[in-house]
């Protein structure tokens, strides 16, 4: 390819340019289409960088700690779950409500109780893999999703199927012999808690890393 | 008098070609005279846009020999596209998109109670799937046809795009009637977004506009559906329109060359 580099001088003087001044670089031509680009730039900016924040802000939003009471102690057995119905999202009716499986701590199937958050275990029936609702089937003891066959044993591990990792949980806690029911979280199959994920999000090996949890919202410090 | 000449339509051997009017033929009747009022309006436009120019351009193309009833698929598709955005534009005056009941009630509605309410929804639901299945059709006639080689590739590029597009347009349409299987196939189509390494779970938060399916994922489903990406189809559309007409069309592959042509390659 021959060279097709203009050779000239950079100087509008050297060039000949009528009014050049001494050690202008830049044409009076490239100046007014550089303005009128950077002009119309800005302009386009102004409505569109308000507008896609506006679109991109919810997934930055802080959401507050909410806890929300579900019954008395004594509601809950400690060898099989009860369904209560909590909220998820305001504002949206019967839409925003979600199923927890609720039961009381029990040393003999989950261990010592490692704080105050873990007296009452509470299983989101959000299915892990692609988020249907699973439901307690207890002759079979286990979760079972209707949509792609995931099951899921009794304290939520996967036990077939697709599902990437156990059921999700949430935070309680008991106030004044009401039990709460607080923040959502995830567990990997050794059932270590993580800030939430959505379903379909593996979280053993590299899993916690490739879906990195929302800068926002995340588990209670320290848990 | 009208100035705009349409070129004359190529006739059939045998066919007898129509008599021009002999000068100083008496008295025009009736009809005669709408017409010359339609065309000196056509005129009018004409001759302060040059329009006719263009239109030629676009519609008297020379097309190859063995031209046949697939090359009609892409028109197909457009014409379901049309079809779309017309039923789409009238369903809109009735529905609502409140999550907490009032969309589904619209839909209700519009199925119960208005009339020819059922027929429009039911064109436009099922239209949706004879647009995916024609696309997929004329896709196919121009991947048999090698219609996408050179010089066309950017067409093919465009058409893919418009691919995606109409399947985004399927999938935040789905949501829309907010009965129970559009709200959990929404659910589940969000989360297979999730799953897409670490750009994932952004984008299921950004479709949901948060961590939950909440208040303002139906609007924001139905503003996509609705404005963001009609518009986006129906401009690249015109892009891929016009790259058919600017290279025109390929002919089918057991199209022979005429002999002269053959002669002309193998000197070259």
């Amino acid at each position: 390819m021959p060279d097709r580099r203009i050779t000239k001088s950079k100087y509008t003087a050297d060039r000949g340019i009528p009014g050049a001044f001494e050690g202008e670089t830049v044409t009076r031509r490239r100046f007014m289409t550089g303005t009128a680009h950077t002009a119309g730039a800005i302009a386009a900016s102004a409505f569109l960088l308000p507008t896609l924040g506006f679109a991109l802000g919810p997934i930055f939003e802080k959401r507050e700690e909410s806890w929300q009471d579900v019954g008395p102690v004594a509601d809950f057995p400690d060898d099989t779950y009860v369904p209560k119905t909590i909220s998820i999202a305001s504002g949206i009716g019967e839409v925003g409500k979600s199923t927890v499986y609720m039961r009381k701590h029990n040393t003999d199937i989950d261990g010592p109780q490692k704080d105050e958050y873990d007296g009452f275990i509470a299983l989101s029936t959000r299915c892990m893999h692609l988020g249907c609702p699973v439901s307690f089937k207890s002759a079979a003891q286990r979760f079972i999703c209707p949509c792609h066959g995931g099951v899921y044993d009794f304290v939520g591990r996967v036990d077939g199927g697709p599902p990437v990792r156990p059921l999700d949980r949430f935070y309680t806690r008991v106030r004044n012999g009401q039990v709460q029911v607080g923040p959502r979280f995830s567990v990997n199959q050794e059932l270590h808690r993580f800030s939430p994920r959505d379903p379909g999000e593996p979280l053993d090996g590299v899993g916690q890393y490739l879906y990195p949890s929302r800068p926002s919202i995340r588990k209670i410090p320290n848990t | 008098m009208p100035k705009l000449k349409l070129p004359a339509p190529p006739l059939p051997p045998g066919f007898p070609k129509p008599a021009p009017k002999r000068p100083g033929t008496p008295k025009q009747k009736p009809l005669e005279v709408a017409a010359e009022a339609g065309i000196s309006v056509v005129d009018w436009v004409d001759e302060r846009t040059s329009l006719s120019g263009g239109a030629r351009w676009m519609m008297f193309r020379k097309v190859p020999k063995g031209t046949n009833w697939f090359y009609t698929l892409g028109s197909a598709t457009m014409f379901a596209f049309l079809s779309q955005a017309v039923t789409g534009v009238f369903l809109a005056i009735y529905y609502r998109p409140d999550a907490s009941g009032g969309a589904y009630e619209s839909m209700r509605h519009v199925n119960d109670d208005v009339f020819l309410g059922e027929f429009v929804h039911g064109m436009h639901k099922w239209g949706s799937s004879v647009m995916v299945i024609l696309i997929f059709l004329h896709m196919a006639r121009t991947f048999f046809f090698g219609a996408y080689k050179y010089p066309r590739e950017l067409n093919w590029i465009i058409g893919v795009v418009l691919l995606i597009l109409t399947m985004a347009m399927a999938f935040t349409g789905y949501l829309l009637p907010f009965d129970q299987r559009s709200y959990w196939a929404t659910i589940v189509g969000v989360n297979i977004n999730g799953t897409g390494p670490l750009v994932g779970p952004y984008l299921s938060d950004f479709l949901r506009a948060g961590p939950e399916f909440g208040a303002t994922t139906l609007s924001r489903f139905y503003a996509i559906h609705m404005m963001l990406i009609p518009g986006i189809i129906g401009a690249l559309i015109g892009a891929h329109l016009y790259l058919v007409a600017k290279l025109g069309t390929t002919a089918p592959p057991w199209q022979k060359l005429p002999a002269s042509a053959i002669d002309a390659e193998e000197r070259a």
